[in-house]
């Protein structure tokens, strides 16, 4: 493909056409990243015109081009969000001096694993959906999917960027690689934890894009407050395309919730399984399940690295610019750690615990979901209430690993923990079971039994809209 | 100066049994033996800091060395060792930085001291031995982690797209990889110097290929095919070790605990005393020498020896001395000068080096010389002046010469009522090798090679006076002088700077070339020690000081 090509193909607003070394590396790093989309990416939907928003300019409006796109057509773009005024540094010791818009030989290191770490999550979580076109609950979602599916692809090619111009040929080699891990490979895994869990039903779908996209939410937002400007500006662009990922993932459940109670009602024993619907029990198993590996992604409570790169200015708060101290030099932060086979409280420097205090920010966001989500149910007369697990709960990172907890918090033995495993997390029967009702719906405007209609479609148009065209 | 309070926590026990291992699991299985490393993080050593993601402190390298020695006493038909991690993803952390933040810089250093001779001992195996230890490693290798691998014969990295080898402590904590990692890369593995720089001064490391391509490990496997290219590489390696060793099963030899009898700091063994005087800042070593018991077991041959087991002179009296230089280093700070005493019949000894040399075909008499050699390499390396005191009832002589040839200076009383004997047997001239490669004999007469030629072969008892002539003998006294000329010297002695003479004696001590082992200590070691006192690292701003605070650390820019 020729720099003509490329310029026209990548809608950018960062001077890719008077670039030649980052055309450079683009050219070369394309044609794989494309192969690797026919490979790992949504299964045998590459000819079906899907009704896609195409970011194509950060001008007002310019990130929401609605129109029928055919997947490996649809234009990655590279955005930096528009500064305004001069940027700083928004936290640690150098807060408040200029940001750095090359990368800083002292922090190149950890900005490259930075990148690198947050890079992998997106072509993993293309690579755990990619079959879940084929037992779609309607066109409706499906472009849903496919929609979050180009956008997690655009997101790899934002950190690419960041890689391909800031950090030469190591950023280069990271670049590839980034194509070479593969989702729950043994041998070539992803990098964190939940990117390899298996992710192969709906609810799996909605409770990821709910709970684990929420993390990433947070993670960009927090790199949103880098002194590392082009990472600050380019994560900041990131979060507007994130936000709808939320939203599918929020209204995706609460679009079965709302379908689960109709069934409770309808059914005279009030079971829901018996209407082909999906039980309250599995969707809290599924919640406690997501929701604690997202968790995880989050970091150790206690964690120099955190503290390192918060006090570097490599990653700030959520919303820093509300806190008051951008040093945070002082401060302690109160959490409970396991000693001596118990519970206790302990205070750590408030850098140290930067990673808690950025979970905090994702577990309040989670609570007022699953508030509305309860206001769902109440509208529909169900007595059930749904509810997070204790951040304890069911960990593979930090300092509560390696212990056993319920999911109120409290320290348990092993053996009570594998006992009641199968009622607090998804088991194998589960996953027979939503498959076994997990058929396609590709009929315009029609809906699979176990979902509930959105309340309106996309863009304006209505929720019949043929958003995927499965037929010439 | 700071005397230990009656709170100061429990001495180090160096002593430990399998049965009782924390943070390791050894299994046998013929010839391989399966080595995991899975610290208990609530099982450091001391308080206030945890052991997790299989970082190690004393207590865990302790555990280490026993694993070592017992494989080649009490495991001879092991020929691989394969050692890796019982947790997953994470192969080893290295030393445990709280352990090192918290630490007195006296602890540091007996710490990295304790772990290279532990390193040493390891990759001595295979040469020596026919025991060679393979590193799987199944998960990140950070650090010290890595310096442990680089110990072993062959390093196999876990290829999943994450699992690094790295030495972070330059970038990290601005001090050195304090366990022979520098050495090793350029010296034994060979990195060419200019890659070598590039991993020091990564902190996230290198993995995959890439760590393959540049020599830092042997191969990388993908993590599922791992465990079954191990068995593979293992049984090639005991293949390999099994053609060095001569045809005939070999019995292994229990090393139960030497149980002395402690009381307050002072330690009696069988053979071996050891007494701390606090007042004076001096501890007085004895040793017995063999008897004639001894040499008549040794001289029905090499099963005979190995009938005695963990009784034979050779073997207890050095376990026994071993031990009391751990507990003079670790457990006495403050002892500056040991007076070194060999007790018996110097003929007696040369007697027993005969025919322990004689009967040194036996696998179990050749790792009996091995031990006594690292025991003399232990005290080469120990930070403390040793004065041999060679007065009435010593015999200097064989092996036993080795201890005044390792101390600083050697005393000798002449009194023709009391004639002491000094002599030399095999044992001096080569099986007992310094870490720098010559005998202490060759060391010694460094620079009078025709006084070396002289003595080189002579198996007579010298007399004082003959003794002195050879070059052996620092002052010889006569009955009239020695108390007080000795009185003397000792208290001129403690009264100088202990760093000082530390470092005197370090470079007085090791004439000659040098070898990888003598460099990790004389230069490694050195260069660490320094820098573990410097702001940078351990100063209030320093590096080591704020790794895991929140504060940044902030270095002084000059040069030094
Ligand atoms: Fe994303
Ligand atoms: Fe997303």
């Amino acid at each position: 493909m020729s720099s003509v090509d490329l310029n026209s193909k990548i809608p950018n607003n960062v001077g890719l056409a008077d670039d030649p070394k980052l055309q450079r590396a683009l050219e070369k790093w394309l044609p794989n990243y494309l192969e690797w989309w026919h490979d790992m990416g949504p299964t045998d939907f590459e000819d079906k015109p899907v009704f896609l928003r195409t970011a194509i300019s950060v001008e007002r409006g310019g990130w929401a081009n609605y129109d029928y796109v055919k997947m490996p057509d649809y234009r990655w773009g590279i955005f930096l969000a528009p500064n305004e005024g001069e940027p700083t540094i928004k936290c640690g010791d150098d807060a408040g001096t200029p940001a750095w818009l090359d990368v800083p030989g002292e922090h190149r290191n950890a900005l490259r694993r930075i990148i690198v770490t947050q890079a992998d999550t997106e072509p993993a979580s293309v690579e755990q959906q990619r079959l879940l076109g084929h037992i779609a609950p309607s066109l409706y979602d499906l472009r849903n999917l496919f929609q979050v599916n180009v956008e997690e692809g655009r997101h790899l090619w934002a950190m690419v960027y960041l890689l391909h111009k800031y950090f030469g040929r190591d950023g280069r080699d990271e670049a590839d690689e980034l194509l070479q891990r593969r989702s729950g490979d043994a041998d070539k895994p992803r990098i964190l934890g939940a990117f390899n869990q298996p992710c192969d039903h709906w609810l799996s779908f909605f409770a990821f894009t709910m709970f684990t996209d929420r993390d990433g939410k947070y993670q960009l937002a927090a790199l949103a407050e880098s002194g590392f400007d082009p990472l600050a500006r380019s994560t900041q662009f990131m979060l507007t395309e994130e936000a709808h990922h939320l939203f599918v993932g929020d209204t995706g459940i609460q679009r079965i919730i709302k379908r689960s109670a109709e069934l409770q009602a309808l059914d005279p024993n009030g079971d829901v399984r018996a209407q082909g619907g999906i039980d309250f029990e599995l969707i809290q198993r599924t919640i406690n399940y997501w929701y604690t590996y997202s968790l995880d992604l989050f970091g150790g409570e206690i964690s120099s690295n955190a503290s390192s790169f918060f006090a570097s200015g490599l990653k700030g708060r959520f919303h820093e610019h509300r806190f008051e101290d951008h040093r945070a030099i002082e401060g302690e932060y109160r959490l409970p750690v396991v000693e001596g086979g118990k519970l206790v409280e302990k205070d750590v420097a408030l850098r140290n615990a930067m990673n808690e205090v950025l979970r905090d920010a994702y577990v309040a966001d989670c609570e007022r979901v699953i508030a509305r989500w309860n206001k769902t149910l109440e509208t529909a007369g169900s007595p059930t209430r749904l509810s997070l697990p204790s951040r304890r709960f069911h960990r593979h990172q930090g300092i509560y690993a390696g212990h056993a907890f319920d999911p109120q918090g409290n320290l348990i033995s092993a053996e009570e923990y594998e006992a009641n495993r199968s009622r607090w997390l998804l088991v194998p029967e589960d996953n027979e079971y939503l498959l076994s009702i997990m058929k396609p719906c590709y009929e315009p405007g029609k809906f699979a039994n176990w979902i509930a209609p959105p309340t309106k479609g996309i863009e304006g148009r209505p929720v019949e809209f043929e958003y995927v065209k499965l037929h010439d | 100066m700071q005397q230990p309070a009656a709170s100061s926590p429990a001495p180090v026990d160096f002593e430990v049994e399998p049965e009782h291992y924390r943070h390791w699991k050894v299994a046998y299985e013929g010839p391989v033996a399966r080595v995991t490393m899975e610290v208990d993080p609530e099982g450091g050593l001391r308080e206030g800091y945890e052991l997790k993601l299989n970082s190690y402190d004393l207590g865990v390298d302790i555990e280490l060395a026993d694993i070592v020695r017992r494989m080649r006493f009490e495991h001879p038909e092991v020929r691989v060792a394969v050692l890796r991690s019982g947790i997953d993803r994470v192969f080893c952390a290295g030393a445990n930085i709280n352990m090192l933040g918290q630490s007195s810089h006296a602890w540091k250093v007996n710490f990295c001291k304790f772990t290279n001779e532990t390193r040493c001992e390891l990759e001595d195996a295979a040469g020596s031995s026919q025991q060679a230890y393979i590193a799987a490693c199944n998960g990140t290798t950070a650090g010290g982690g890595y310096e442990l691998a680089l110990a072993c014969e062959e390093i196999y990295l876990q290829d999943d797209g994450n699992s690094a080898v790295s030495l972070p402590e330059v970038p990290l904590l601005g001090v050195l990889p304090g366990t022979g990692g520098l050495t090793r890369l350029v010296d034994k593995r060979k990195v060419r110097r200019d890659r070598a720089d590039v991993f020091s001064t990564t902190a996230e490391g290198i993995r995959g290929n890439k760590a393959k391509q540049w020599g830092l490990v042997d191969d990388v496997f993908p993590r599922s095919r791992f465990d079954e290219k191990i068995a593979e590489r293992a049984q090639a390696m005991a293949e390999r070790m099994a053609a060095q060793v001569g045809k005939g099963s070999r019995v292994g030899v229990r090393l139960p605990r030497l149980t002395p009898e402690v009381e307050g700091r002072n330690r009696s063994y069988r053979h071996v005393t050891l007494t701390v005087d606090d007042q004076s800042r001096t501890a007085s070593l004895t040793i017995a020498g063999p008897t004639a018991d001894d040499v008549a077991i040794l001289r029905k041959g090499g099963d005979a020896a190995h009938a005695a087991g963990a009784e034979l002179w050779a073997l207890r009296a050095y376990r026994e001395l071993d031990d009391a230089l751990l507990h003079l280093r670790v457990n006495n700070p403050t002892v500056g000068l040991v007076l070194v005493r060999t007790t018996g019949d110097a003929q007696t000894v040369l007697d027993h080096d005969a025919a322990l040399v004689a009967a040194r075909d036996h696998w179990f008499v050749r790792e009996v010389l091995l031990h006594m050699g690292r025991v003399l390499r232990r005290m080469d390396n120990t930070s403390r002046s040793f004065f041999a005191l060679g007065d009435a009832g010593t015999a200097f002589a064989g092996n036993l010469l080795e201890l005044a040839l390792a101390s600083d200076r050697f005393y000798l009383l002449d009194d023709p009522d009391h004639v002491v004997h000094v002599g030399l047997s095999d044992l001096n001239e080569g099986a007992l090798p310094m870490a720098h490669g010559p005998t202490r004999l060759q060391t010694h007469l460094y620079g009078e090679p025709d006084k070396l030629d002289g003595l080189v072969g002579n198996r007579a008892l010298l007399e004082p006076e003959d003794a002195d002539e050879a070059g052996l003998v620092t002052v010889r006294l006569d009955e009239i002088d020695w108390e007080d000329d000795v009185r003397i010297a000792i208290e001129e002695r403690v009264s100088l700077s202990p760093d000082a003479l530390t470092g005197m004696e370090q470079n007085l001590r090791f004439a000659g070339p040098e070898t990888p082992e003598s460099k990790i200590y004389a230069r490694l070691s050195a260069w660490q020690n320094w820098i573990f006192i410097r702001p940078n690292a351990t100063g209030p701003e320093g590096a080591l000081t704020l790794y895991g605070r929140p504060e940044r650390p902030s270095f002084d820019w000059q040069r030094v």
